[in-house]
């Protein structure tokens, strides 16, 4: 691994400054991605500013929405009372993220930062446009069973592979920042971006730019919600594909409101609205979810080994509302 | 996001990046003033308590109850800080990226994979390695189940798996089967003494002993 120099601020501010005035630095919070591609060489950042000293840990109950600092970890976010009681949809991506050793170490700030798996990002002796422009994309003719059905590029065609942060987009939650310039809310539709012609960049962040805290807003969806992953083991591997479902329901079982996200099919976490809107005044019913399904599936494109996608998409859609209604 | 290509270069040793970094390094000024391996954070202009330029850097925490005060490189993790600088072999290298969980230890009493930070960042933590489990000659209870019900087979998964079996009971997520082998899914098992290892942790648990 490349040496660096370590700083470990204990305020915000200097923390800022240290990234922003220096092109080379970068945060580290769980370190449970950064170090892992240090290691490999895919980031070589040239100093490291540990933010684990400033205060960022609270999870604040307030009126209305939770506001979750971005230090505290994936493991105590799973387990909080409010948590769990408020925002259920959430605390189920959380636990089916990584493993319990790592939700330990893993902060909210650095799951929604953590980058692709993609396996040519990850190798530096491919091409990959992502980790170093102007390279090529390997995956595109390359083995692609991983990779996006939407929202891709000819530059890249990779994945988003946070679960927390499908919960977080179908939840509609605001980023809390903190940069150079000063404090900024952001939409969480709009942290990530999709790669068009600049893959290097994930996220419309700026140099410099710090996550305080996710806010989730308070929403009717504290009963009939389900978070569905579909992985190749049991456990502790990531998302072929998943679906984040939320349904708000009357007492003559029909949707009064729905909230859906997949996961592991585009650069972002991957809202349905369209979908979402063709439940709404209908009843729970597998019919619904199928017609719902079919919109949310309009404009995906597969290449040569994710056509499976194509199919799972759909039925683990209909999967993830059926259960989300059937909680009892 | 700091990216450098140049690290892959045959050629380009760490000195050759050491250097280029120093002509670029605002702090060289201060290194000249400051000499020896701190860089005190008032020279810098920031409230930084500790900053180095490729030095070693200053590092006190306890394992096994036992206090360290080191000066490491803060490219060492802490995995590799326990085995190569205090020689604590237990804790075994599976993957070194997080993947497998044989270097499970715990931080502050939370089980955390150590292959994936670096000894630096746990300044002022108390540190608990498989070696510092037993009472002396007196086996933890979770190890005691190990041996009894058979939960390894090379034993090279062992440490991390009896590590995170402790914690997993102490976590509360040690009430059924199904709970056990979700929360243990860290911890990969080559040999496949899978089935064994919930055995143990569900004696352990339904014992009802402190762990
Ligand atoms: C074996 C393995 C399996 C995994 N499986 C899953 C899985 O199934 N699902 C899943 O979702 N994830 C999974 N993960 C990924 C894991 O969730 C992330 O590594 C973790 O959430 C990153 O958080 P961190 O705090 O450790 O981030 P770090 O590694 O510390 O940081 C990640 C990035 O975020 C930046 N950053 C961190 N905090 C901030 C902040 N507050 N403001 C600005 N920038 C910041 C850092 O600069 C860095 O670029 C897995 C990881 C491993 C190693
Ligand atoms: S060595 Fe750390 S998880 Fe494998
Ligand atoms: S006992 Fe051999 S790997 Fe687990």
């Amino acid at each position: 691994m490349n040496q660096f120099q370590y700083v470990r601020p204990t305020k915000q501010q200097a923390a800022i400054d240290a990234v922003a005035k220096d092109a080379t630095a970068t945060f580290i919070a769980g370190g449970t991605n950064l170090v892992d591609l240090m290691k490999r060489g895919v980031m070589t950042p040239q100093k490291l500013v540990d933010i684990n000293r400033l205060p960022l840990t609270r999870i604040d109950a307030d009126p209305g929405k939770l506001r979750i600092g971005a230090l505290a970890l994936n493991s105590t976010v799973a387990d909080d009372k409010q948590v769990r009681e408020r925002q259920p949809l959430l605390a189920l991506a959380l636990n089916a993220g990584a493993s319990a050793q790592l939700r330990n170490m893993a902060t909210v700030g650095g799951n929604m930062l953590q980058r692709t798996r993609c396996s040519y990002f990850y190798d530096t002796t491919m091409p990959c446009n992502k980790r170093e422009p102007g390279t090529g994309c390997g995956a595109l003719e390359g083995i692609n069973r991983m990779h996006a059905i939407f929202g891709f590029s000819d530059k890249c065609i990779a994945v988003h592979p946070s679960d927390m942060s499908v919960a977080l987009v179908a939840l509609d939650a605001t980023v809390q920042v903190s940069g150079p310039k000063g404090n900024r809310s952001i939409p969480f539709a709009e942290l990530h971006r999709l790669p068009g012609d600049m893959p290097q960049k994930d996220t419309t962040l700026e140099p410099g730019e710090l996550i305080t805290a996710v806010d989730v807003p308070d929403g009717p969806f504290t009963k009939h919600v389900h978070y569905q992953k579909v992985r190749e083991r049991a456990s502790y591997a990531f998302a072929l594909l998943s679906v984040a479902a939320a349904l708000d329901l009357d007492s003559n079982n029909n949707i009064k409101a729905a909230r859906l996200a997949m996961g592991g099919v585009a650069h972002k976490p991957w809202r349905l609205t369209a979908a979402e809107q063709a439940l709404v005044g209908k009843p729970a019913t597998e019919e619904s979810f199928r017609q719902a399904a079919a919109i949310a599936m309009q404009g995906a494109k597969a290449f040569q080994h994710n056509a499976y996608k194509l199919k799972l998409g759909p039925n683990t859609i209909i999967q993830a509302l059926k259960t989300a209604a059937s909680v009892a | 996001m700091a990216m450098n290509s140049e690290h892959d270069t045959p050629g380009t040793g760490p000195d050759e990046a050491r250097r280029s970094f120093l002509k670029q390094s605002s702090l060289l000024t201060a290194m000249a003033l400051v000499p020896g391996p701190l860089v005190q954070a008032a020279a810098a202009e920031l409230d930084e308590k500790v900053a180095a330029v490729f030095e070693k850097i200053p590092l006190k925490l306890e394992v096994n109850g036992v206090k360290h005060k080191v000066s490491i490189e803060p490219r060492t993790t802490l995995l590799d800080f326990l085995r190569e600088n205090l020689n604590l072999t237990g804790t075994k290298k599976g993957c070194d990226y997080g993947q497998c969980g044989a270097c499970t230890v715990h931080v502050d009493g939370q089980r955390v994979n150590s292959c994936l930070s670096f000894a630096v960042m746990h300044e002022g933590k108390k540190i608990t390695t498989i070696e510092g489990l037993a009472q002396g000659d007196k086996l933890h209870p979770m190890q005691e189940a190990f041996v009894k019900h058979d939960g390894f087979q090379c034993g090279y998964c062992t440490p991390g798996q009896i590590m995170s079996a402790v914690a997993c009971i102490r976590e509360g997520k040690a009430d059924s089967e199904g709970e056990i082998r979700e929360y243990m899914s860290g911890n990969i098992c080559r040999c496949g003494a899978y089935s064994n290892i919930v055995a143990a942790i569900q004696e352990v648990k339904g014992g009802g002993q402190k762990v």
